[in-house]
């Protein structure tokens, strides 16, 4: 719990930041809850939300609705690692799919999922505006490129390594 | 003594993501233990608008391009060309030919990306050297109709998607009454298969601050917001630092180059939502609510950002502003069609041997753009059908290469759209794409209509039966029949844009949707079926 504690003050630091930036009233809520999402490993945790309704003064359902609206945020706690594979036509085409598929057995799990070790989230998205090099996956705010089944295994076996 | 050499790297996100940024460490530290650091100077650039093929690197004064795979490739550069002065020439390439397969009566026409790859984005010195911000002093020391009249005779269209009349809608925005009034740039590019904006965002940050500075002048505005999408994370950055750095030369903030004239932009991140594209769903973003629709009038122009008046413009449309004022609507419309002056940035994506973006004057074939600049199909397959303007857009079957494209060429079937050129090569099967397209607008569906929202779903779940050999005859028409009225009826133009696409695959292959109901068959072998006789064929590509 203490943990969270730290988090939170993390993050309300953070908010007090974002509200200097502020020019009209609400224009720095989506900033405050991508904050959150960074302190908080890829979601946005009830604690959270009321730190973010507290310091900007919003209501908290409209936190919610906003944090299921996006679906770059998420309710439900993520992993450490959020992978976005994207899915549009373009990566599509030049076999994204098995890249997919790749995934979910290196990761052995299914898309929407997280690793049992709380290490990575798998998700789908639609075009990253990579599609020059896809099939195309983010891994939080890195993106790899021209994927296949093999650089996919070497790149998440990369990631596990470094948690040693 | 030796002149300077200076070696450009490619710093695109494409480019970084293939490792660009270990190989400029790299080539620093070798640069470094030969002592050789006032000698070579490394600098980032903007990128060369060709991907997929390594990072491009262009050393200057020699004027020589090369591609590098791997660091043994940079070390052989650095060895022999810049140590010893011969180039390499299994590594260097000419870059005309990299990027337009074969000498093509057609060239590339750079209006919108003016500066990428020639500057360094990150340095506003650079931007200004090349005319940058000198359209901002002209326009100011003009009246804001004169800056109006020029917009409007050079014929410039929103290239966001709709093609609404640029100088109109300036105008517009001018007339509405209003102490307060917005200039909002759309960046939030989510249209699958383009990725010009970004490329603009990252390659020439610049260009659309002096835009939007001065749509602020002509309508009236102190305030402009570039909403970006939040995967963007590149491109943030990258604008955020344009941002201050134009305030601290004073071409931004107070009192923008010494007159009387006020503006400040701030970046806003999206959260993920392809409906939040729309100009009226933005506003909302921005506002800090979810991300849907408004009800159209009243229209931004008078009632937009904060219920306030509001300039709404595309990426790509603003670039070309600064490029009219400097060089007047006159010089506009030698480019492009009657209808459609100036030039189109195309992405061109899938199974094409050069993927990339391209800026090509409007009414261009699709010919044109896949055999003359995207070098045809990717690995000697044949094509089988090209999406045009994204996923709203038609599919169309290669008897539709030669009709030039520009707004004008709907009327024959083909979306200009975003201007995404997406070729699908004979291993695809049209099933699993409009499969694929349904799920799109499935996903994308924001839920605030009922057609939109429960429909997409229908659909989907009707093609995802049909690719698993459990599909009815009478359910083609259905699809037909629901997707029709979803666009009569949906609340956005994002519901009511899902029959174009999904109407030309059906209507462009019947046969292979009819061999997944009747035949329980997928032509092609990707679709797998659950029947447990049929084997499952893997094509390899
Ligand atoms: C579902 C949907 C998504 C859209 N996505 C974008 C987008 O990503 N970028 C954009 O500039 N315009 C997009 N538009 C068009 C905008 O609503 C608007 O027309 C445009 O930003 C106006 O700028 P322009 O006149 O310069 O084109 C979208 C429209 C819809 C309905
Ligand atoms: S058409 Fe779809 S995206 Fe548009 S308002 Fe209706 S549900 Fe939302
Ligand atoms: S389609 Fe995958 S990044 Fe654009």
């Amino acid at each position: 719990m203490k943990f969270t504690m730290d988090k939170i003050k993390q993050l309300k630091v953070r908010v007090e930041e974002i509200k200097t930036r502020k020019t009209e009233n609400g224009d720095d809520l989506l900033m405050a809850l991508h904050a959150a999402q960074e302190i908080f490993d890829n979601s946005i945790p009830i604690e959270a939300a009321e730190a973010i309704s507290d310091a900007l003064e919003v209501k908290m359902n409209r936190v919610y609705e906003l944090s299921t609206f996006y679906s770059m945020y998420s309710t439900r706690p993520r992993g450490k690692h959020l992978i976005r594979v994207c899915e549009s036509l373009p990566c599509h085409v030049v076999n994204g799919k098995e890249v997919i598929e790749a995934l979910e057995n290196t990761l052995d799990i299914e898309v929407g999922e997280t690793t049992k070790d709380g290490l990575f989230t798998l998700e789908t998205t639609s075009c990253l505006g990579l599609c020059g090099v896809g099939p195309v996956m983010m891994i939080d705010d890195k993106a790899y490129g021209n994927l296949t089944s093999d650089r996919v295994k070497e790149i998440i076996n990369g990631y596990r390594g470094e948690k040693q | 003594m030796r002149q300077v050499t200076t070696v450009l790297i490619s710093m695109d996100s494409n480019s970084l993501l293939n490792g660009a940024e270990e190989y400029e460490e790299l080539l620093k530290s070798l640069i470094d233990d030969h002592n050789m650091s006032d000698l070579i100077q490394v600098i980032e650039t903007g990128t060369y608008g060709i991907y997929g093929k390594g990072i491009i690197l262009q050393i200057l004064p020699d004027n020589v391009y090369y591609v590098i795979n791997s660091s043994n490739d940079l070390l052989k550069i650095f060895e022999e060309h810049l140590l010893k002065g011969r180039e390499v020439i299994d590594l260097s390439v000419d870059l005309n030919k990299l990027k337009f397969s074969k000498a093509y009566k057609k060239k590339e026409t750079r209006i919108v990306l003016r500066n990428i790859g020639l500057i360094d984005p990150s340095n506003i010195e650079e931007y200004i050297a090349r005319d940058g911000y000198a359209a901002l002093a002209k326009a100011l020391e003009m009246k804001p109709n004169e800056v109006i009249q020029a917009v409007k005779d050079s014929g410039l269209r929103g290239r966001g998607g709709a093609g609404f009349p640029t100088g109109l809608k300036w105008e517009m925005t001018r007339k509405s009454n209003s102490e307060k009034k917005y200039v909002l740039c759309n960046a939030d590019e989510g249209e699958p298969g383009t990725f010009k904006d970004r490329l603009i965002l990252e390659g020439d940050p610049h260009s659309i601050l002096e835009a939007m500075a001065i749509a602020g002048y002509v309508i009236g505005s102190d305030t402009g917001y570039i909403y970006i999408r939040g995967e963007y994370y590149e491109s943030i950055k990258r604008v955020q630092k344009a941002i201050e750095d134009a305030e601290k030369f004073g071409l931004l903030g107070d009192n923008v180059l010494g007159s009387d004239f006020s503006f400040k932009i701030s970046v806003r991140p999206g959260a993920g939502a392809y409906v939040v594209g729309d100009e009226t769903a933005l506003m909302e973003s921005l506002e800090g609510k979810p991300g849907r629709p408004r009800m159209k009038p009243p229209y931004p122009t008078e009632y937009g950002l904060f219920g306030k008046p509001t300039l709404i413009n595309n990426v790509e449309t603003l670039a070309n502003i600064p490029w009219i004022i400097l060089n007047g609507a006159k010089s506009f419309k030698n480019y492009g069609t009657e209808k459609s002056p100036g030039t189109k940035v195309f992405s061109l994506v899938g199974n094409v041997m050069n993927r990339g973006v391209v800026e090509l004057e409007m009414g261009t074939t699709l010919r044109e753009i896949l055999y003359g600049f995207g070098g045809g199909v990717a690995k000697g397959r044949s094509l089988k059908m090209i999406q045009t303007g994204g996923t709203a857009g038609t599919f169309v079957k290669p008897d539709k290469l030669d009709i030039p494209m520009s707004y004008e060429s709907i009327k024959d079937g083909v979306s200009l759209g975003s201007g995404a050129v997406l070729v699908i090569d004979d291993t695809n099967c049209a099933v699993d794409l409009a499969k694929k397209v349904a799920k799109f607008y499935m996903h994308e569906s924001c839920g605030k209509c009922t057609p939109c929202r429960e429909g997409t779903r229908m659909i989907y779940k009707i093609l995802d039966d049909i690719s698993k050999g459990k599909g009815k005859i009478e359910q083609l028409d259905q699809i037909q029949k629901m997707s029709e009225r979803i666009a009569d009826t949906a609340f956005c133009p994002l519901g009511q844009s899902i029959n174009l696409p999904l109407s030309s695959i059906y209507e462009n292959f019947k046969d292979e949707f009819m061999a997944h109901i009747a035949a329980k068959e997928c032509p092609v072998g990707v679709c797998e079926f659950e029947k447990p006789h049929i084997k499952k064929v893997k094509i390899k590509r």
